[in-house]
């Protein structure tokens, strides 16, 4: 395969499955769940717009966090079944297929410098979830 | 393109190996220094049809280890190092003035320097008749061959030779069941090594192992024999009747290469080499056993070792100026083996040579041991020592030696049995500079270094430093260093499971037990800090089952399962599932079959038999987990726990139900086993067998818990697995009841959940269990601990409860949440693609979903 067509075949999929930025101009708040659907201290998947994202709902620290849902080392819509933890006092996500972890506030996977995941805003609208984007 | 530099080997044996391995080690730490680095070329040159391969342990290959298993080296390992090799090719020729080789096979290289590792070859002495068919040597792996060849229409043999190599070559012969016989010139076995009081024992434990020893025996002729094949004739008068010799009198250099390009040649053979391991042409070296180093020829690999070292030094100061180098300053000789299963130990002046040197003398005949220490005139200093019988002592004598310590006011207590007084040295009153391995040349500092560069484990400790890789007689030495430095350090920072909880797994079970702790959030409260992890979390949730067996994806256990246990079914690359029913013993019936087959073919699931006598179906998305199992369940199918680190399957044979050769029913026993079992969290998988007979077809004693039927009842195997390092089960007991059998299980499976490392399978946590399978025995067995009630009520409880986890978590809606795809949406993810293979589906590959994208965009 020569590398250019496996730019375009890593671009197309990234199109497919992860926001891009040039869409960014209209953004706005999405809502999308109650907060009894989340699960306490694990993560679900919402679609919105077509892109899949991740909710971690951590109790200990009251907050809910958004991440896209794909995970760019395994290359598969997956983590939101991950484990949540901590690093030093940063919360992280692990991914589920090979263990990295990304950082629930930067997005920045801490194994590989290169790798991330995107992060949005989340605000909860008297018990709806909702998401920047 | 800056020109190549050339380095040619001439000879692949251990010491020409290492020489390889050294310029690679060089090169990568040159490249760490330097950008642009000029491009080395290597080739090795060898006359044998393989590389390099273990001679030390060359013996073993009677006792069933193949060629392979002696490899040091494959022609992978050397192309990824990028060394070119030629085998087959010896080199004929050196032309010194265009630095140009020229081998057998009429192929030239040129050099700029070149390194003669041709080694040694087996003195024959020119006894008449000497040349004849079954007259061997003892060298190579063709000379095992040969060997072995002549031994199946032999049945005598006799060994000319009892030094250390001879007796090697005694046993070999004696292993493959000939009559063994060791003829020596000189009054005594392994003259070099012992004294005459130390020879005196060895003797007579080699004739009680049923090898005849012959001593001052000249042999004169190999005559036609009248019962065997030759007859020896000596000096004396006498003769010895044999089919099959082998000479083992002492090694000569390969030197006729030398010769011919005119070298520098000892008088009595070897290429005359200087401190830095040259030779009279400084481009060239020579190492091993090839070598003449002020008029001694080294017969011992780790000196070997360490002139490989000093010349790829040398030869990089030379290129690059950036090296350091070394010099090559004699070796120490001392020796540690294993004889036919006697220890024979022998350390520096083990005669007693130094001038007014004293010795003490301890000798158990009864035991048949005999232990010399050679003590300096002041008596402050170990010169030498003689073991014949038992090396315990051998390493601390060894490191008394090497590192000048000052003795105990007692020396002679350092070889008095342990019950007159214990005086060891342990690994911490070493200093940094203590060689530990000798044949790697690695340092005490050396280990400590590794362990300060984050080495946590034994085995990265061998495979960083290298130490004990070579002779393996400094194994014990190593642990030792090893984990008294790390006590040193607190061992406790280094077994806590992560930065959550300064605890490890056995600490946390007991606390979890002990305290009575039921979730994650109260453990943390009161013992850990953060959040958790992707590393403390299963392990609790794993302990929790371990020992309260609740439902694992209730409310507060659900954050904490692994992917696998999260979804109850096994994550796949592409974020699809596999989904194992339970198929004990590996009986089903053709109804069950067919629902499985409805079922695959209803939801395109790949389907593959696996290892464990059940059927795996592939290619489940999350959200129709739910309703596999529902259909699954209502046929009567249950969890397999394939995702779990918990018990697997227990394989089984039909037994005496079918087979002709059965002697017990193994598949009811199978059956009894995966239902008692089935579910049981523990700190791995835990895979089961159980064989109707000694034919073996369930592979027990390939499992953590392995059952073979007998006449009498049934023998238990422990602690075996397959995968990555594979290790026979142990035979734990014999001739069991069934009642029994089941009682010592419970008490096995609970004492591994209780005290082993978070994923340690059974196999690795027996290693580590101090006292090995004797304590378990105890413990199990004769109830040591006063623990095996407890062990069985526990167990009880864990099986009283068991429930299949599909089944309550199709009941319970909390649960049900996370099968979904989405939380806003009833959509699926466009990303999971298959395509067609074999008549199945398979994942796609990126290049495949983008044609599949390509075609809905561009209709």
């Amino acid at each position: 395969m020569s590398k250019l067509t496996k730019q375009l075949i890593e671009k197309q999929i990234q199109k497919q499955v992860e926001p891009l930025e040039s869409q960014s101009s209209g953004q706005t708040w999405h809502s999308v769940c109650r907060m009894s659907d989340l699960i306490q201290d694990a993560g679900v998947c919402a679609l919105i717009n077509d892109k899949q994202i991740a909710l971690f709902n951590i109790k200990r620290q009251g907050k809910v966090y958004a991440v896209s849902n794909f995970d760019p080392i395994g290359k598969a819509n997956v983590m939101y079944r991950g484990i949540i933890g901590s690093v030093q006092d940063e919360p992280v996500i692990a991914s589920p297929l090979y263990k990295q972890q990304f950082s629930l506030t930067s997005g920045r996977c801490l194994q590989e410098q290169d790798k991330a995941l995107h992060t949005f805003d989340v605000r909860i609208n008297e018990d709806t979830v909702q998401v920047f984007l | 393109m800056l020109e190549k530099r050339k380095i040619v080997i001439v000879g692949n044996g251990m010491v020409g190996h290492h020489f390889v391995e050294q310029v690679i080690e060089q090169q990568k730490a040159q490249h760490n220094k330097q950008q642009s680095l000029q491009p080395l070329e290597v080739t090795v040159l060898s006359a044998e049809s393989r590389l390099a391969y273990d001679r030390v342990h060359l013996s073993e290959f009677f006792s069933g280890k193949t060629a392979d298993d002696l490899a040091m080296t494959t022609p992978k390992t050397y192309h990824s190092w990028d060394v070119n090799f030629r085998t087959n090719a010896k080199v004929e020729h050196i032309d010194r003035q265009f630095n140009v080789v020229k081998t057998v096979t009429g192929e030239t290289f040129s050099y700029d320097k070149l390194i003669l590792a041709t080694g040694s070859y087996p003195f024959v002495p020119p006894i008449p008749g000497h040349k004849q068919p079954h007259c061997l040597v003892y060298r190579t792996i063709e000379d095992l061959h040969a060997i072995e060849r002549s031994a199946k229409s032999s049945k005598v043999g006799v060994v000319i030779g009892g030094g250390l190599l001879g007796l090697e070559a005694a046993n070999a012969i004696k292993q493959l069941g000939l009559e063994t016989h060791v003829v020596e010139f000189a009054p005594q076995l392994m003259a070099v090594q012992v004294d005459a009081g130390g020879g005196q024992l060895l003797r007579s434990k080699i004739e009680s192992l049923g090898v005849q020893v012959h001593t001052s025996k000249v042999t004169q002729n190999i005559g036609k024999g009248e019962q065997c094949r030759y007859q020896l004739q000596f000096a004396d008068g006498e003769v010895l009747e044999t089919d099959m010799i082998l000479f083992s009198a002492g090694i000569r250099p390969y030197d006729e290469l030398a010769k011919m390009a005119d070298l520098a040649v000892g008088e009595r053979g070897g290429v005359v080499i200087n401190n830095l391991c040259q030779t009279s042409d400084p481009s060239i070296y020579a190492i091993g056993e090839c070598a003449l180093w002020q008029n001694f020829i080294f017969g011992l690999v780790a000196p070997g070792y360490s002139m490989a070292k000093v010349a790829a030094k040398h030869i990089f100061s030379d290129f690059y100026a950036s090296a350091d180098v070394t010099e090559f300053t004699g070796a120490d000789l001392s020796t540690k083996l294993k004889l036919m299963g006697v220890d024979v130990g022998s350390i520096g002046d083990a005669h007693g040579k130094t001038p007014g040197s004293l010795a003490c003398i301890f000798e158990d005949q009864p035991n048949s041991v005999y232990k010399k220490i050679v003590i300096s005139e002041d008596k402050t200093r170990l010169l030498g020592a003689v073991l014949v019988g038992d090396n315990s002592e051998y390493d601390t004598l060894l490191q008394y030696m090497l590192n000048d310590i000052d003795l105990p006011e007692t020396p002679e207590a350092l070889i008095l049995p342990k019950s007159e007084g214990e005086v060891s040295l342990g690994a911490s009153a070493l200093p940094d500079t203590a060689t530990i391995c000798s044949c790697h040349n690695v340092s005490k500092g050396d280990i400590v270094a590794a362990l300060d560069d984050g080495c946590t484990d034994l085995g990265e400790i061998k495979s960083c430093t290298k130490a004990s890789t070579g002779c393996g007689g400094c194994a014990a030495l190593v642990k030792n260093v090893f984990e008294e430095e790390l006590q040193s350090r607190g061992v406790s920072v280094k077994q806590d499971i992560c930065e959550h909880f300064p605890y490890s797994r056995r600490q946390l079970f007991d606390l979890i037990k002990v305290e009575k702790i039921k979730t994650f959030d109260e453990l943390l409260e009161k013992h850990g800090s953060g959040l958790g992890c992707e590393v403390c979390k299963p392990t609790t949730a794993s302990i929790l089952a371990s020992i309260y067996n609740d439902y694992i994806l209730d409310k507060f256990h659900l954050p904490l399962q692994d992917s696998n246990d999260n979804f109850l079914a096994n994550l796949q690359k592409d974020g699809t599932y596999s989904v194992v029913p339970r198929i004990p013993g590996g009986e089903v019936t053709p109804e069950k079959l067919i629902v499985i087959g409805q079922v695959a073919q209803k939801y395109d699931l790949y389907t593959k038999i696996t290892g464990g006598q059940r059927i795996d179906m592939f290619g489940a998305r999350v959200e129709q987990l739910p309703l596999i199992w529902q259909e699954l369940i209502d046929a009567g199918f249950e969890t397999g726990h394939a995702y779990g680190k918990s018990v697997r399957t227990v394989k089984s044979c039909v037994g005496s139900t079918w087979c002709r050769f059965g002697v017990q029913d193994s598949l009811n026993m199978a059956l009894d086993l995966e239902n008692r079992y089935k579910g049981l969290r523990s700190p791995h998988k835990l895979k089961f067998a159980v064989s109707g007979c000694t034919r073996e077809c369930a592979e027990a004693q390939s499992k953590d818990i392995g059952v073979i039927a007998t006449e009498n009842g049934w023998n238990l195997y422990v602690c075996g697995n397959g995968g990555m390092r594979p290790r026979h089960a142990d035979l734990f007991a014999t001739d069991l009841d069934d009642k029994t059998l089941l009682q010592y299980i419970d008490r096995i499976l609970i004492f591994y959940t209780q005290t082993a490392d978070r994923l340690q399978r059974t196999s690795v946590w027996l290693e580590n269990l101090e006292g090995g399978l004797d304590y378990l025995k105890q413990v199990i067995i004769d109830d040591s601990l006063g623990l095996s009630k407890e062990m069985e009520t526990q167990m009880e409880n864990i099986v009283g409860k068991y429930q299949c986890e599909w089944k309550t978590t199709l009941e319970d809606p909390i649960a049900m949440k996370r099968f979904k795809a989405f939380v806003n949406c009833e959509e699926q993810d466009e990303n999971i693609v298959f395509v067609k293979e074999r008549e199945q589906i398979r994942p796609a590959k990126d290049v495949e979903k983008l044609e599949r994208i390509a075609v809905v965009v561009d209709p």
